[in-house]
């Protein structure tokens, strides 16, 4: 494929689109997770739908970076032949389920992050992005408000929700300094405007962030050994069991088609 | 209605309306036994919806496109759907959703027994949707003319997506069967497992079910098990055909006198035994039932926590 309209290089967008779809697959496979194992059925009904929309925008996201490489591979080529090192997910979508004060804090981290994200790219000069985007801003909002409405029950509800939503928080903070490290990649993306530079979302994500804990009786970690890697296909160990299932059928039948 | 009714009479008039055709609703008087009936009814269809999440959601994280990831994970979210629709439609009958979870986890309510078979391979979630949304189905079209209004309208939208459902499971099957080799034999292997528990789903013979006579009569049963059976293998059988898969049923042959398919015996004492709670994952499926119910109870009890203090706050304001 030829360089997109904003000049912005096919392999660069191939890049970043593989990046954007991967935390979407990664985190959908943690939501789907849970199903049968929800607290409540209305909340099966709601993670379910988390679930479904990122792994819509997953695949989107997917195609896109299969057209922008164009060596014909497609979204499931992409999903399901690709090993650990190729992923370029952030760290923090692929952290295990733990208890659902983990998983909503996740979510608010991630969500808010997104909702940011996207809310710059569907304004931005790369038409295919802009266009993903701007259907997946108003499913981020969704998400988001779904996470804020729980971090703020569990984080004022009872002594033990809150005491859980504090471990959360503990656990995941140090996987939020890497949303806003960019690859090459992204800051040639930046730079041509198909994407926000990450530090210009990092202000505003932090103060989401904080207004929300604040409200939820929390407040964000002092301290943090930070992780990164992700975007870098350095990921934790917990990303290749991930894919091990994910993946194993259509491994197991490599002609075939489903 | 007047106090001075005996509850004779108060049944007759019941029945007079029953026999006209007129649905019971929430507000009506209704003798305790069809109450109690229908609660069982109507909490036992429910269960069934939240248990047969399980052997489906088995699949969501290892379906082999992603496609079909989208598509399961979305069928699956309906019966959690599908789940709470019943059960607002018990609560019009006086009970709580709460006491119904209690009942399923202590195993003093049941749940449809097909669910009590393993998911072995990614066929399995092509011959549920086919096989056992199809015998599900035939039995909800019946049940959408059932006596008692709140149930027979959660039927009619059910059957809507249920009917989406089963032609999604055709349509993966017709897939792997027209497939590679082993895709085939994965689509058969499904098939044969799943076709007689499938026929079971209908309930035990005319002349061996305890219930069926007065659940006519009160037309919560407007069609008895073995006709709906019947009209399950009529239907089904062409299907089979079309996906070039054959049913495991060495008598099965079309009966040019009866106008219908015969179809051998069916194993009875299978059936008894996994309804008597000795299936294959019984125990499976109760335990991931109450495990869930257990491990979110510090969650609810938050919400309920914080929605107290938020009520709290705004009397006070």
């Amino acid at each position: 494929m030829t360089a997109g309209v904003a000049g912005l290089s096919a392999l660069d967008l191939h890049e970043v689109a593989l990046a954007l779809g991967d935390d979407c697959l990664v985190l959908s496979h943690r939501l789907a997770e849970w199903t049968t194992h929800a607290p409540e059925l209305e909340e099966e009904v709601a993670l379910a739908n988390l679930a479904l929309d990122l792994l819509g925008q997953a695949r989107s996201l997917l195609s896109l970076a299969g057209e922008a490489e164009g060596r014909g591979r497609d979204e499931d080529q992409l999903a399901y032949w690709r090993d650990d090192r190729d992923f370029r997910n952030l760290l923090l979508v692929e952290q295990p389920n733990g208890d659902f004060a983990v998983t909503m804090t996740r979510q608010l981290l991630f969500s808010a992050y997104q909702e940011l994200l996207y809310d710059r790219i569907s304004s931005g000069t790369e038409p295919r992005l802009a266009a993903i985007a701007a259907k997946g801003v108003m499913e981020a909002r969704y998400h988001l408000e779904h996470a804020r409405l729980w971090v703020q029950r569990l984080g004022g509800g009872t002594e033990e929700s809150h005491s859980r939503m504090r471990r959360a928080l503990d656990l995941l903070w140090p996987y939020t300094k890497e949303l806003f490290e960019p690859t090459e990649a992204w800051g040639r993306a930046a730079d041509l405007g198909a994407l926000p530079p990450l530090a210009s979302i990092e202000g505003p994500w932090r103060k989401t962030i904080q207004s929300q804990l604040e409200s939820s009786h929390l407040e964000i970690p002092e301290f943090s050994a930070w992780q990164s890697g992700g975007r870098r296909g350095s990921h934790s160990e917990h990303l290749g069991h991930l894919l091990a299932e994910m993946q194993h059928l259509h491994r197991s039948h490599p002609n075939a088609t489903w | 209605m007047s106090p001075t009714y005996s509850e004779e009479s108060r049944e007759l008039a019941f029945q007079e309306a029953i026999d006209s055709d007129r649905t019971v609703e929430p507000r009506d008087w209704m003798p305790e036994r069809y109450r109690s009936t229908m609660i069982r009814q109507i909490a036992q269809h429910a269960h069934s919806e939240i248990i047969g999440m399980q052997p489906e959601g088995n699949w969501i994280t290892r379906a082999p496109s992603l496609r079909r990831k989208a598509i399961l994970l979305a069928k699956v979210q309906d019966e959690a759907g599908h789940g709470l629709y019943l059960y607002a439609a018990a609560e019009t009958l006086g009970v709580e959703r709460r006491e119904l979870t209690d009942l399923l986890i202590a195993g003093r309510q049941k749940y449809s027994s097909i669910f009590n078979y393993p998911t072995l391979t990614w066929a399995d979630v092509g011959a549920i949707g086919w096989l056992v949304d199809g015998a599900a189905i035939t039995n909800q079209l019946a049940l959408t003319k059932t006596s008692y209004g709140p149930y027979a309208r959660a039927m009619v939208r059910i059957c809507r997506e249920e009917s989406f459902h089963q032609r999604q499971g055709f349509e993966l099957l017709a897939e792997l069967s027209r497939g590679t080799k082993a895709q085939h034999e994965m689509a058969q292997d499904a098939v044969n497992r799943w076709w007689w528990p499938s026929l079971m789903m209908f309930g035990p013979p005319d002349t061996e079910s305890p219930n069926t006579a007065q659940s006519m009569a009160w037309k919560i049963k407007r069609v008895s098990n073995d006709d709906l059976r019947q009209r399950f293998v009529d239907m089904t059988v062409p299907q089979a055909q079309a996906l070039r898969l054959e049913l495991p049923d060495p008598d099965l042959r079309w009966n040019e006198a009866r106008g219908h398919f015969d179809f051998g015996p069916i194993d009875w004492e299978e059936f008894r035994q996994v309804v008597g709670g000795h299936g294959p994952c019984n125990q499976q499926r109760i335990s991931v039932r109450r495990a869930a119910d257990e491990e979110g109870a510090w969650v609810r009890e938050a919400a309920r926590a914080w929605e107290g203090r938020q009520q709290s706050r705004t009397s006070a304001a």
